[in-house]
């Protein structure tokens, strides 16, 4: 994936780096007080049962946002899911 | 209150912390029984003050600041932390400020401690949850974090107490030091030309403040002012706050996020004395959990399982609580029956007094439940995920993934309901969810669907396989539903309408609940709801009481006490005490219908004509004010019957030949589902309007509660009656 995609586009386990937060200035603000900052590694951990909202993990911990604001989150160097497979072995099941 | 004027006022030392570091576990921990609650003035939001033994000194006073993730505002209610910390007048500043933070996730929780630590006041930094941090591989070099900033950093666990005798010294050694001389926090040379008009404002206003707050509170209007709802902020500086920011745009420098982005490098820096969790094959219980938890089925199927629990808890196992308050109070009311000489202070005792405070204890049960469902689930972290799991469908509404709990709770009772909703951040969020869920079914409807389908609906009536008076009860519940999601996006939309409501939601690792924080929570809920609520509940018990019963009618009373004397001396033994009981029950309801409240409802009579409803139906609405069920025990005294219970058939058989003046029936089907649809819609309630006044702040919200909900019932009522006439039926 190129470099301007947005957070909403990652599939599950795929991660960014934020490059910009464009959402309205009071999501934005509590989005970069809570570490959602250019330069922040984000992962995309899972989406919720209904589809939405995403569950994101970042800066040692686990942080939930709807797809609304993480299409907002513009990313660079995305990787795709590698681990995807030995994560779902990690599964209990 | 005074102070007493010979002493100095004790130090005082605020807790401060991101949400879901520990610190009311902390709080608890240090301050024991002596915790005393209340509110700030203004705003729903709990204000905990208790008194810690420091090892050597006298004890301090213990502020809990309601849990932050920073030191900005944009409404009253984020604004309270800020004042705790930057008092802005009245208050004293705090002597120390411990800033409880989660060892495990140091780099976001640093983000408070930094800002606290910048503006200036001497700070001791809590590293709590240790242990769990530990377990996960991380590594905290205390000292050499603490030296960096400029503080003593405290390595806690907070649930076993390790740790606490250190903190009390630190906190002892941070007093003893007095009043920080922190350094003003750094600010990029670029941003400088914004920041200090803004700050020139604050030096101008608050002179003697030294130069670190001054800064802080520059950087808190920068980042705060501009879209809030903050009331009482200076003209003056909200103009520069707004010129900095479109002086900035202007050059394309975004001010929010270069003053964040240069706190987060400072954290960044002091995050070399912390060993990240190490990356591994190993998969953190959180992680095994949530995928179960959030898993499209399981998930799902889980979410239903712990919902119908709360649910069953709150209509089952509060029955027999309930049913055991109800008979203490009737027991009670026998004795001082018994006791009281007959006459007006009697009426009083029993039906003002006890009967009121029965309406208020009779409620504990349902809200102490639902509360230690609420503390255990918060605790826990599974709320959140409630939360995360639910939000999709909520959304749809323009609700919260957090108002799902508070609105299926009012299908049990809207008092614990509307408390609920205090779990929800945002004002307007929690206003919409509070305003929208009295208007779900509650259990006290129950009763009153149960007797008017008795009466207008045969019980072998049939449509198909189900009996018709299921399918009556089922569009009820129908209706609630609908009403209350429809009326919650209509408020979104209207009275309520604010920036679109977003979820920024942490979702914190799962932690077992500690009792002795579930157990303090319900208790606070109880004592707010005691205190507050049940003030008002028994203060409109008394005076539903006395519209109930005065004026007395002299010549009804003469006339009884003449037919009494008569079968005293005409009949005796249990024929006599059948007569008395006979007597007593017409002539209560003889006495019903000359009292206020008979005459309110023959005022109200034409309002509630097209209703379908007479003023014998009028004086149950009123009566069913004091509790929705009480609709049934009031209409069997104005129909004479004296066992009131909604299974009796008296009661049943007299509304079902109850007629009109013209001769014709009162309940024909079509009042009788008028009668429900009203119930369903009406505010009938004075309890959760006493409950909403209190989470609410103000009787503006209750009262606009009331006006909807009224406006929507006598509609929904008229729509019901006067359509079934014109499409033929009744």
């Amino acid at each position: 994936m190129e470099d301007g995609a947005t957070l909403d586009e990652l599939p599950v386990g795929a991660e960014g780096t934020v490059v910009a937060v464009r959402c309205e200035r009071a999501i934005a603000r509590r989005l970069m007080e809570m570490g959602v900052l250019p330069g922040t590694r984000v992962a995309v951990v899972r989406v919720a049962p209904l589809g939405d909202p995403i569950q994101l993990r970042l800066r040692s911990y686990s942080l939930s946002i709807r797809r609304r604001e993480a299409a907002g989150i513009v990313l660079s160097d995305v990787r795709e899911p590698v681990a995807a497979a030995a994560v779902a072995e990690q599964a209990p099941s | 209150m005074s102070a007493a004027p010979a002493l100095a006022p004790r130090p005082r030392v605020a807790l401060a912390g991101n949400p879901n570091a520990g610190k009311t576990t902390l709080f608890n921990a240090l301050t024991g029984s002596s915790a005393r609650t209340g509110n700030y003035p203004g705003v729903t939001v709990e204000r905990r003050v208790g008194e810690w033994k420091l090892a050597t000194d006298a004890p301090v006073e213990v502020l809990d600041v309601p849990g932050t993730y920073s030191l900005s505002a944009r409404s009253p209610e984020e604004q309270v932390a800020v004042d705790a910390v930057l008092p802005s007048s009245a208050e004293r500043s705090p002597d120390v400020v411990v800033v409880v933070a989660d060892a495990g996730a140091l780099e976001r929780h640093l983000y408070l401690a930094q800002q606290i630590i910048d503006a200036g006041l001497p700070v001791v930094l809590a590293l709590n949850l240790m242990d769990e941090a530990e377990r996960a591989g991380v590594k905290v070099d205390a000292t050499s974090l603490g030296e960096a900033l400029g503080v003593e950093a405290i390595r806690l666990v907070a649930t076993k107490g390790e740790g606490l005798a250190e903190l009390a010294s630190a906190v002892s050694r941070a007093l003893e030091r007095g009043p920080a001389r922190g350094e003003p926090e750094p600010i990029p040379a670029a941003l400088e030309s914004f920041v200090a008009p803004i700050e020139a404002r604050v030096k101008e206003q608050r002179p003697g403040d030294p130069p670190a707050a001054q800064r802080a509170r520059a950087l808190w209007a920068m980042l705060s002012l501009g879209d809030d709802e903050l009331e009482g902020i200076d003209a003056e500086l909200r103009t520069r706050v707004k010129d900095a920011h479109e002086r900035a745009a202007a050059e394309e420098i975004d001010l929010d996020r270069e003053i964040i982005a240069a706190r987060y490098a400072r954290i960044d820096e002091h995050m070399r004395f912390v060993v990240p969790a190490p990356v591994t094959d190993r998969v953190g219980w959180t992680e095994r959990l949530d995928q179960a938890l959030t898993h499209p089925v399981l998930g799902v199927l889980v979410f239903a399982v712990v919902m119908l629990v709360l649910f069953e808890a709150l209509f089952r196992w509060s029955d027999p609580l309930i049913g055991g308050i109800e008979v203490s109070v009737a027991f009670l009311q026998g004795l001082a029956a018994a006791v009281l000489p007959d006459g007006p202070l009697e009426g009083l005792v029993v039906d003002g007094i006890i009967a009121g405070v029965g309406n208020v204890v009779v409620f504990v049960p349902q809200i102490a439940l639902l509360f230690t469902f609420i503390a255990v689930l918060e605790d826990s972290g599974y709320l959140a995920r409630v939360a995360f799991v639910i939000d999709r469908l909520m959304r749809g509404v323009g609700l919260h993934g957090k108002a799902f709990v508070p609105l299926l709770s009012g299908f049990a009772c809207a008092i614990p309901a509307v408390m609920a909703t205090r779990t929800i951040e945002s004002r307007k969020d929690r206003l919409v969810t509070m305003l929208a869920l009295p208007l779900m079914s509650c259990s006290a409807r129950l009763p009153v669907y149960a007797l008017v389908i008795a009466v207008v609906f045969p019980a072998d009536e049939r449509l198909g396989f189900v009996s018709v008076g299921a399918l009556v009860l089922f569009a009820m519940y129908a209706l609630s539903v609908s009403a209350t999601l429809g009326a919650a996006a209509v408020l979104r939309r209207t009275v309520l309408r604010g920036p679109r409501p977003a979820l920024v939601l942490e979702l914190p690792p799962y932690r077992w609940p500690a009792p002795r924080n579930v157990i303090s929570s319900v208790w606070r809920r109880v004592k707010d709801f005691l205190v507050d609520a049940g003030t008002i509940i028994l203060a409109i018990t008394i005076v539903l009481w006395a519209l109930l019963t005065y004026p007395t009618n002299d010549s009804v009373s003469a006339r009884f006490a003449d037919l009494r004397a008569e079968a005293a001396s005409s009949l005796e033994g249990e024929a006599l005490e059948a007569r008395n009981a006979e007597l007593e029950t017409q002539e209560a309801s003889e006495q019903l219908r000359h009292s206020a409240a008979g005459s309110i409802g023959r005022f109200i009579e034409p309002a509630i004509e097209p209703l379908g409803f007479d003023w014998r139906i009028g004086i149950g609405l009123i009566g069913s004010f004091a509790a929705r069920e009480v609709l049934v025990s009031t209409l069997g005294i104005v129909w004479g019957i004296g066992d009131d219970s909604d299974e009796s058939p008296p009661l049943r058989d007299a509304l079902r030949n109850a007629t009109r003046d013209d001769g014709t029936p009162l309940f024909t089907p079509l009042t009788g589902i008028a009668l429900m649809v009203f119930f369903v819609l009406a505010a009938q309630c004075m309890s959760t309007i006493a409950v909403v006044r209190r989470e609410s702040g103000s009787w503006k919200w209750p009262l606009l509660m009331v006006a909807y909900m009224t406006t929507l019932a006598y509609v929904g009522a008229l729509l019901v009656q006067q359509g079934g006439r014109l499409l033929g039926y009744g």
